[in-house]
C-alpha cells in the first residue's frame, strides 16, 4: 500500500557534516560497490568503458562554492535518499510498489511490482531515486537494509555502507526518532537543517550547517622586516597581526 | 522535464477523446446533436479511438507494461492510478451510451454518466501534474483548468468536425469557441504566472541568501535554497558528481532556449487557439486538426518549460 504507514517510533536515517565532509566520494563508491550485490542489485552501468559512461548510482556528491571572494568557502554535498516523513514517492506510486517501512520508516521499491512509470521520479525534490534502464524498474537508496540487520556482519559493520566508509566522520547514522540517540543529539547540538522544509516532505536525513569562521580581513600594515634588533621586530611582528 | 512524446501523445489525444464523449453524452440526450445513426457511431468510435490511442501511448512510457494491471491498485493516494480507474470506468457508459441510444432506449441518464466520467478521468490526469510540487510550472494552479477546458475544447472540436458532415447546427462549433478562448485565456495567465521571477534559465546561480526578490512564496528556485546553504551567501555549483549525463538530468535536466519557447508560444497560440477560432465556423475538420496539432505543441512546451528542484543541485535555477 502506498499510504503512508501512521508514524512510529524508529526513524533510521543518516546525519550528514557538511563542515567536515572532504568530498572524496568514498561513500558514492562504496555505496555502488555494496548495493550493486546488495537488496536492489544489480546497479547498472553503459557504456562503463567508453567516452560516455553513465549508471544508477544512490549517492551522489556535489560541491559548490558558497560566499564571495575571500569568505567563500567550498562545501562538499553528498545527496541521496532522505527517507522522508512524507514520502511523495511513495504516495503517488500508482501500484503500491513504492512503500515506507513502518518498523523504521525507510523507503524502498519493490522491483516485482514496479511498472517503471518513472513518476516518483517526477515526485522527489531531492533527485534520490534514478531509474535502472536495464531492468525497466526505480531504484533509490535502501539505507543498507542488508548490512544494518545484517547479522552474519560484525556488530561494527552494521550501518550503511557509506557511513562506514567516510574517512572524515562526515556521515552517521541512527535512530532520528530518539531524541536521546547519539545523532539526534547532533543534530542539535549543531543546528542541523531540513533540505527545502517549504516543500513539506519532512526529510529524516539532516544535514550540519559548515562551522561559522571568522571573516576575512586585510592585514594591518605589514611588518617592517628592516629592523635590526630580533625583539623589536617580534614586538612589530606580533602588533601587525 | 524531458518531454517523452509518449506521453504528450496520451494527453493531448485522451484529453481530446474525453471532450468528444464528454460533449456527445451531454448533447446528444438534450437532441442538440444530428440524431442520425452513422453519426452516433462515428462520433462515439472517434471518442473511444482517441481515448485507446492516449491510453496505450502512456503505456508505450512504463518500464514494464505488462504489469500496467497493477497501477489500477493506489487510487487512495495516487492521482495515476485514480486516473487509471477512472479511465477504465468511463469505458463502461461510454459504449453502452451510444449502442442504447442507437437501439432507441432511454440511453440519456447514461450520457449524463459518460460526461461525468470523461471529466473525471480529465481531472484526474491534470491533478497527476499538478500535484507535484517539486516542478513550480506545473504544481500551479492553472495547470488543471488548463487540461479541463483544453479538453473541451478539442473535443468539442472534434465532434463539430465530425457533425458538420451531418448538417448540424451551429451550437457544438460556438461553444468550442467559447471553450478555445477560454483556454486561451488560462494558458496565456500560466505562462504570465511561470515567467513572474524566472531568472535566466540555466546561466547558473542567479540568487543569493537576499535572491528572495521576485519570487514570492514561490519555493526553491536557485542552488542556495536547494543546499540550505544561503546563510554564507551565493552558492555556485563548482563540480557536479557525475561528468557525464545521468538518469536524473536526462529526465528532470531538459533545457530549452529562450527564445525558442518564446517561438513555440506564438507557435501553439496561433495554431491551436487562433487558427481554430476563425475555422470553426467555416470548416470544423480543418479546425479539429489545428486544435490538435497546436495543443501537441502546448503540450511539449508544458513538459520542456517545467523545471524540476533536481537541477537545482546541479547549479541550475528554476
Amino acid at each position: 500500500m502506498t499510504a503512508i504507514p501512521p508514524p512510529g517510533g524508529k526513524k533510521l536515517g543518516l546525519v550528514i557534516d557538511l563542515d567536515t565532509c572532504v568530498g572524496c566520494h568514498a561513500c558514492a563508491v562504496n555505496c555502488k560497490e555494496w548495493n550493486t550485490s546488495g537488496h536492489s542489485a544489480p546497479l547498472p552501468d553503459f557504456d562503463a568503458y567508453q567516452a560516455n559512461p553513465q549508471g544508477v548510482w544512490f549517492n551522489r556528491v556535489h560541491s559548490y562554492e558558497a560566499g564571495e571572494g575571500a569568505d567563500s568557502r567550498t562545501v562538499y554535498f553528498p545527496r541521496s535518499c532522505l527517507h522522508c516523513e512524507e514520502p511523495a514517492c511513495v504516495t503517488v506510486c500508482p501500484t503500491g510498489a513504492s512503500y515506507k517501512r513502518a518498523e523504521d520508516g525507510i523507503v524502498l521499491v519493490n522491483p516485482d511490482t514496479c511498472i517503471g512509470c518513472k513518476l516518483c521520479s517526477w515526485a522527489c525534490p531531492y533527485g534520490a531515486r534514478e531509474f535502472d534502464e536495464d531492468a525497466g524498474v526505480m531504484k533509490k537508496c535502501t539505507l543498507c537494509i542488508d548490512r544494518i540487520y545484517n547479522t552474519n556482519i560484525p556488530e561494527e559493520d552494521r550501518v550503511p555502507a557509506c557511513v562506514s566508509t567516510c574517512p572524515a566522520q562526515a556521515r552517521h547514522f541512527g535512530d532520528l526518532g530518539d531524541p536521546a540517540s547519539a545523532v539526534s543529539r547532533l543534530v542539535a547540538e549543531r543546528g542541523g537543517y531540513d533540505l527545502m522544509p517549504e516543500l513539506g516532505y519532512k526529510p529524516v536525513n539532516k544535514y550540519l550547517p559548515p562551522r561559522e569562521r571568522p571573516r576575512h580581513r586585510e592585514p594591518a600594515e605589514p611588518a617592517i622586516e628592516s629592523v635590526a634588533n630580533p625583539f623589536l621586530r617580534w614586538i612589530d611582528r606580533a602588533l601587525s597581526r | 522535464m524531458h518531454p517523452a512524446l509518449s506521453v504528450i501523445l496520451f494527453t493531448t489525444a485522451s484529453g481530446a477523446g474525453y471532450g468528444v464523449l464528454f460533449w456527445l453524452g451531454l448533447l446528444a440526450p438534450l437532441g442538440l446533436l444530428p440524431v442520425a445513426a452513422g453519426f452516433g457511431v462515428t462520433a462515439s468510435l472517434l471518442g473511444l479511438a482517441l481515448v485507446t490511442v492516449g491510453l496505450m501511448s502512456s503505456m508505450l512510457h512504463l518500464g514494464h507494461p505488462e504489469r500496467a494491471w497493477r497501477g489500477v491498485s493506489q487510487w487512495r493516494t495516487s492521482w495515476l492510478s485514480r486516473e487509471a480507474v477512472a479511465a477504465l470506468i468511463a469505458y463502461v457508459p461510454a459504449v453502452l451510451f451510444p449502442l442504447l441510444w442507437l437501439l432507441g432506449g432511454t440511453a440519456g441518464p447514461l450520457g449524463f454518466v459518460a460526461a461525468a466520467m470523461a471529466a473525471v478521468t480529465v481531472v484526474c490526469t491534470g491533478m497527476i501534474y499538478a500535484s507535484l510540487k517539486p516542478i513550480r510550472q506545473w504544481h500551479n494552479p492553472y495547470v488543471l483548468p488548463i487540461y479541463l477546458l483544453a479538453a473541451l475544447f478539442s473535443g468539442g472540436a472534434c465532434l463539430a468536425g465530425v457533425a458538420t458532415f451531418w448538417h448540424a447546427g451551429p451550437l457544438l462549433a460556438d461553444a468550442s469557441v467559447v471553450a478555445a478562448a477560454l483556454t486561451l485565456a488560462a494558458k496565456l495567465a500560466y505562462w504570465r504566472s511561470i515567467d513572474r521571477g524566472a531568472g535566466d534559465r540555466g546561466t547558473g546561480d542567479r540568487g543569493t541568501g537576499d535572491a528572495g526578490a521576485g519570487r514570492r512564496g514561490a519555493g526553491a528556485r536557485t542552488p542556495a535554497d536547494a543546499t540550505g546553504l544561503g546563510k554564507l551567501g551565493t552558492v555556485r555549483s563548482l563540480d557536479p558528481p557525475n561528468t557525464e549525463e545521468n538518469y536524473l538530468l536526462r529526465e528532470m535536466g531538459y533545457r530549452i532556449a529562450r527564445k525558442h519557447a518564446a517561438r513555440l508560444r506564438v507557435i501553439a497560440v496561433l495554431l491551436g487557439f487562433i487558427a481554430p477560432i476563425v475555422l470553426l465556423a467555416f470548416i470544423p475538420p480543418i479546425a479539429a486538426i489545428a486544435a490538435l496539432l497546436g495543443l501537441l505543441v502546448e503540450r511539449w512546451l508544458f513538459f520542456a518549460e517545467a523545471t524540476h528542484t533536481i537541477t537545482l543541485y546541479y547549479g541550475r535555477t528554476a
